[in-house]
């Protein structure tokens, strides 16, 4: 009882963090109809950014706050440089672009700052928590890493539903025609958008990687379980990418717990990867989506 | 003679037989490794180019395919004791029904959610040898034991028996994918990728063709797994990362996604690009680690590139010029050509 305790309580902080990497893939999705494969590649380099800041100055906090500036930055740079000129065209291109993107990344990583395994501080302790006597499995570093993916949320929610920007974007989302003829800047709006979503993603690469370690291929798995997460809330709805992510993450961490002595942790990926397929084929609107307008 | 297109296939791959025998002969032991490295890369680009250039699917996992080919003839070779052109036959095979069951997932996916799935794919799969290291050898991988024939004395230098066994592999592969493209099954895949409607309605099974699609596709990706560990003498999960799924999209898109002698293109640039520039960057001191990610790194440029500038590559740019620049892009709806809308 008090390993599914612990179990259930882990993979809800994961599940955040697989949530916040969702949320980010859904932004553009709704903006852009199209996935964002180097988002897990940004998260990573402004993870590093955010390391030499640590290195540097020797505040955490410093790097927080610029892994997320750096995050605004890239998103909105990316929209604007390789983003901008593919839309319209197949979307397979934009795709290949956002591969390219991803690994031009990845390589500029590995020349700058090497392949080897860096280890990411963390802003508190990570010696586990107790309720009483019993052990949580999660430390308060864990707690704030779930309540800032909340946080930050939940002050996006509030924006996009009771800003006149937020209006901006959910019309655009909306429909790109009509929002036009609004007079919407819809070009900016999706700007925005990306750089929102850099946000996201940078937020999660500072909070996963104390955890994971940080290498250029870090992110990597991490971006999958987001793409996976978003899939299963549906691509286009934002508490379905927050569900999802808390699914994802609970289950997995069940499976990295209880399956086959040890080996479960070498097969989450694999078990994700069914649970991918299987939402795809069974629900592939998702379980919050709306209306299927589009096939699969 | 008239010229007809099997005709003309089969003389450019005489043609490029007769060059890498020549060249393997005259050229060092490193020379000939680069030879079947070239070789070996073509098979899956090309089998990447038919999937994605003809059937209009993405996989950014075929990394994992050739993962599976190389694991395969790794087992069957420790296991069996089979010649090699017996052992590389059965591992294409295998991996052919490994393609069979992704492809009939991914027969009912669109372009972002396919490519994210067989993503997934290509990252899940090598976490497999780590799960049962008994088995695949965990992180270290296991040897493969391969020697040249005996029949070709034992002078004979190994590299070079090497690329000729990649380079006739290549060769025959890209045959083979010629002739169906040229035939009724390359006309249905072309026909699903413009219009999948106008494709079901004039009779085509769209699913069978897509599937088809990509049990060839992985098929070819099995054969350059084989190769791969023939000539690299070891499989591990090291090397069948997503950069070697992405390196191998980068190759069909500079050959061009629509043209099957693109994919010798493709494979050629990576390969020589990856040596020259580790090269150059270890000659002016660079360590290396940066010289081995910085053809990663111009990767991703050329593949952004490309996109935004040349979406035929290579050998589209190459028509283009031959075509005097007079004809407007012949295909429709490939991807990178102009929006089929």
């Amino acid at each position: 009882m008090v390993e599914f305790l612990q179990f259930t309580l882990s993979g809800v902080v994961f599940g955040m963090v697989y949530a916040a990497i969702a949320l980010s893939l859904v932004l553009i999705w709704r903006g852009t109809r199209l996935l964002n494969f180097a988002q897990g590649g940004m998260a990573m380099f402004t993870t590093f950014i955010a390391l030499e800041v640590v290195y540097k100055t020797g505040e955490y906090w410093a790097g927080f706050v610029v892994a997320l500036a750096a995050g605004i930055l890239l998103g909105a740079v990316v929209e604007l440089i390789v983003i901008r000129p593919t839309i319209g065209r197949p979307e397979l291109n934009s795709v290949i672009v956002t591969i390219g993107l991803l690994i031009m990344l990845e390589g500029l990583a590995g020349i700058f700052y090497g392949g080897q395994y860096r280890s990411f501080p963390t802003a508190f302790s990570i010696t586990g928590l107790h309720a009483g006597r019993t052990p949580l499995g999660v430390s308060r570093f864990d707690v704030f890493v779930a309540v800032a993916v909340l946080v930050t949320t939940l002050l996006l929610a509030i924006a996009f539903r009771y800003s006149t920007a937020g209006l901006r974007m959910r019309a655009a989302a909306f429909n790109a025609t009509v929002a036009r003829l609004s007079g919407i800047r819809v070009a900016r709006v999706l700007t925005v958008g990306w750089a929102l979503a850099g946000l996201l993603g940078a937020l999660a690469g500072v909070l996963i990687s104390p955890s994971t370690f940080l290498y250029p291929n870090s992110m990597d798995s991490i971006f999958v379980y987001g793409f996976t997460a978003a899939v299963i809330g549906g691509l286009d709805s934002p508490p379905g990418a927050v569900a999802g992510g808390l699914i994802l993450g609970v289950g997995l961490s069940y499976v990295g717990g209880y399956v086959g002595g040890g080996r479960g942790s070498d097969l989450t990926a694999i078990v994700a990867m069914g649970i991918l397929v299987l939402v795809l084929m069974l629900r592939p609107a998702g379980i919050f989506g709306g209306s299927v307008l589009r096939r699969v | 003679m008239r010229l007809t297109p099997m005709r003309r296939t089969l003389a450019g791959l005489a043609v490029t037989a007769v060059i890498v025998v020549f060249l393997s002969v005259k050229l060092n032991a490193f020379r000939d490794f680069q030879i079947a490295e070239i070789a070996t890369y073509t098979v899956a680009v090309a089998g990447l180019t038919v999937l994605t250039g003809m059937s209009g699917q993405i996989s950014l996992g075929h990394g994992a395919f050739m993962a599976m080919g190389a694991y395969a003839t790794a087992l069957l070779l420790a296991h069996l004791g089979w010649p090699f052109i017996g052992v590389l036959l059965l591992s294409g095979a295998i991996t052919a029904v490994a393609g069979a069951v992704v492809g009939v997932a991914a027969a009912r996916l669109s372009g972002p959610y396919l490519a994210g799935a067989t993503l997934m794919l290509g990252v899940a799969l090598p976490s497999i040898a780590n799960a049962y290291p008994g088995t695949f050898g965990g992180d270290q991988g296991l040897n493969v034991v391969y020697a040249a024939p005996g029949f070709l004395g034992a002078n004979f230098p190994l590299t070079r028996w090497q690329a000729w066994v990649a380079t006739a592999t290549a060769l025959v592969t890209l045959f083979l994918l010629a002739n169906l493209n040229h035939g009724r099954i390359g006309r249905n895949w072309r026909a699903v990728r413009d219009d999948e409607v106008a494709a079901a309605v004039a009779g085509i099974n769209v699913a069978r063709t897509r599937v088809l699609a990509f049990v060839i596709s992985a098929a070819c990706a099995g054969l350059a797994g084989s190769l791969l560990a023939m000539t690299t003498a070891l499989v591990a999960p090291g090397a069948y990362t997503i950069t070697l799924s992405i390196t191998l999209l980068t190759a069909a898109v500079i050959g061009g996604l629509g043209t099957l002698p693109g994919a010798i293109w493709g494979s050629m640039v990576i390969v020589l690009l990856q040596t020259y520039i580790t090269d150059v960057a270890t000659s002016h001191g660079l360590s290396a680690t940066v010289g081995a990610n910085i053809p990663i790194a111009a990767y991703g440029l050329i593949l952004i590139l490309v996109m935004l500038a040349f979406p035929q590559g290579l050998q589209g740019a190459v028509r283009r010029l031959v075509a005097g620049f007079a004809q407007p892009p012949e295909r429709r709806g490939v991807p990178g050509g102009p929006s089929p809308r």
